[in-house]
């Protein structure tokens, strides 16, 4: 559904975009990631056809982006960061004019509008002024303007900013329904959020993809060891030795004197049962047993921590930031 | 409905909702009326005066009222209508709607056709009130309606021009006072133009010049005179603004 091949955007000397390349498949969520200033921004305003690419093709719906904007265009839905409303509408009056403008009219326009203020939940303030709005009302007058046409392609540059956290659940949901039906792009700083709505995320940083993969596999390809923390009640002195002496156990990092540590062992090999059981007879008192998985922002910021040379060795050796940050 | 036809209603409805439009068109609306005032008096005491000399009165109303009032409208436009364009575009790349708009289906060329109808169709209903003045004075006295509509004709076209160097002007910056102030001095230069035309005398440069201006080619029209080359000039001095206005919108994106 959206093709992009080797896109590069030059700002002058400034190199915003550097050969990106990836695709969305009909029904696929994908995930951008990246920190400020990395491209995300750019790539979603080349796609949606509002700035050409300096060099590379983009492709939504099987029409170049730069050949055939309009046909693009209509297939698209886009959010843009600040939600694109004017103040002096209302509700109803903004989504009639974009409507209009994407040709809609007469019954299909009462309806589309009808719907897109029902799912967002609009309802209650669909005759105020958008100027008078809330944030987040505002946010989702964006999100329904993008969603009007019912578009093939949606483009979402954060769509759950300046929502309450009830509201991003419903908004998470409503992209999720999407999926299947539609292919969505959405960008993100909130990386739980990658995790909870999309399958695929594309990590971006300076201007360069570092990464493409399954959440879950990004952090599996990423972890080196198997972490578990482990709280005792009353911990003895030799505690740090005799855990050291469990087979399969790589290292053991005391957390200070509450009675905390950090254990490392090999990749695959899971030594809980086998502590628990020291911890029990020993007479330690155990609190807490858990293991440590490698959430996505542990990834994130190893990935963008490190730009270099990331594509060619996706297993870099970053374990002890990882170690410290657990 | 098509897409210029939405972009229209938008803005009428925009401009409506706005105080700008009220206090623009009550100011200009004010203005056009007192100075018709004071020319009707200006008038009247001119004929008291020929009553006194001469025993009768025979006074001109197109000479006296109509003629000076299409002079100094066209003044009062060049300051008004700078106000009422300058936030067509700037607004838009403000508020951060110019990205929205710029990926709806919709050509530059209707954005910018819609932007300025809009604009016009409520520089035509303020113009149209002002024709309560030819109204009213046809109640009491007799004079040459003709020349009244050619002025008219040529405050629409003048109008139109200037909401056209408006729009260019807007499309140029996000800062509405900076687009209003570019397009009041775009819309000076053209004026004076006229004025360095005339010192550069009967050369061709100087006709040039002279032609470039839209002073005389609207001082034609306020005199009754309907010519297809002042036509000419009004249409595609409107169409090459317009031009340019999109041009500089299409060229925003690559920024």
């Amino acid at each position: 559904m959206i093709e992009v091949q080797q896109i590069t955007k030059r700002y002058g000397q400034h190199t915003a975009l550097d050969r990106i390349s990836f695709s969305v498949a009909k029904g696929e969520v994908l995930a951008f990631l990246g920190p400020n200033g990395a491209g995300k921004t750019t790539t979603m305003r080349i796609l949606t056809c509002f700035m050409p690419a300096t060099e590379g093709i983009a492709r939504v719906a099987g029409f170049d982006c730069a050949d055939q904007p309009m046909e693009v265009k209509r297939r698209i839905g886009y959010l843009p960061e600040t939600p694109p409303v004017y103040q002096e509408l209302t509700v109803t009056e903004y989504l009639r004019f974009v409507g209009r403008l994407r040709g809609l009219s007469g019954n299909i326009l009462t309806s589309s509008m009808q719907r897109e203020i029902e799912r967002l939940g609009l309802g209650p303030v669909q005759h105020r002024l958008i100027g008078n709005l809330s944030r987040g009302y505002r946010q989702r007058v964006g999100l329904a303007q993008a969603l009007l046409h019912d578009p093939q392609v949606l483009i979402l540059d954060e769509p759950t900013v300046g929502l309450d956290p009830k509201q991003i659940i419903e908004i998470r949901e409503l992209i999720k329904n999407l999926a299947g039906s539609h292919s969505v792009i959405l960008s993100t700083h909130i990386l739980p959020e990658a995790t909870a709505v999309c399958q695929r995320v594309v990590i971006i940083s300076g201007g360069r993809i570092v990464a493409e993969d399954t959440p879950e596999q990004l952090s599996a390809r990423l972890r080196q060891s198997e972490k578990i923390s482990l709280t005792l009640k009353s911990p003895t002195v030799d505690t740090e030795s005799r855990l050291k002496g469990v087979q399969g156990v790589q290292n053991v990092f005391a957390g200070g004197d509450s009675g905390t540590f950090l254990l490392e062992s090999e990749l695959g090999r899971d030594v809980r049962e086998e502590i628990a059981r020291l911890a029990v007879t020993s007479g330690w008192g155990l609190l807490e047993l858990k293991a440590i998985s490698m959430t996505l922002e542990d990834v994130f910021l190893q990935l963008t921590r490190h730009e270099e040379g990331l594509v060619q060795d996706p297993v870099p050796t970053l374990v002890e930031s990882t170690g410290q940050r657990a | 409905m098509t897409p210029v036809q939405a972009i229209i209603g938008k803005e009428l409805r925009s401009y409506f909702v706005s105080p700008v439009v009220y206090a623009v068109g009550a100011v200009f609306l004010l203005i056009v009326g007192l100075l018709a005032y004071l020319y009707v008096v200006f008038a009247g005491a001119q004929a008291i005066q020929l009553m006194q000399v001469q025993g009768s009165a025979q006074i001109n109303l197109n000479d006296l009222v109509f003629r000076n009032l299409f002079a100094s409208t066209r003044f009062i436009l060049l300051i008004v209508l700078p106000i009422l364009t300058m936030r067509l575009f700037a607004e838009e790349r403000k508020l951060r709607t110019f990205e929205f708009l710029l990926t709806s289906p919709v050509g530059i060329n209707e954005i910018v056709a819609g932007k300025f109808m809009g604009v016009f169709l409520l520089f035509l209903g303020l113009l149209g009130l002002t024709g309560l003045v030819p109204l009213v004075l046809a109640l009491f006295c007799d004079f040459d309606w003709y020349p009244v509509l050619t002025g008219y004709l040529g405050l629409v076209l003048l109008g139109a021009l200037f909401l056209s160097v408006g729009v260019l002007a807007s499309a140029l910056t996000e800062n509405q006072i900076v687009a209003a102030f570019v397009s009041i001095g775009l819309l000076l230069v053209l004026w004076l133009l006229s004025g360095l035309g005339s010192l550069l005398g009967d050369t061709a440069i100087g006709q040039a010049v002279t032609y470039l201006s839209f002073m005389d080619h609207y001082d034609h029209l306020v005199r009754g005179l309907v010519d297809t080359k002042d036509l000419v000039y009004f249409f595609s001095s409107l169409a090459l603004m317009l031009f340019l206005a999109h041009r500089v919108v299409d060229s925003a994106r690559w920024k």
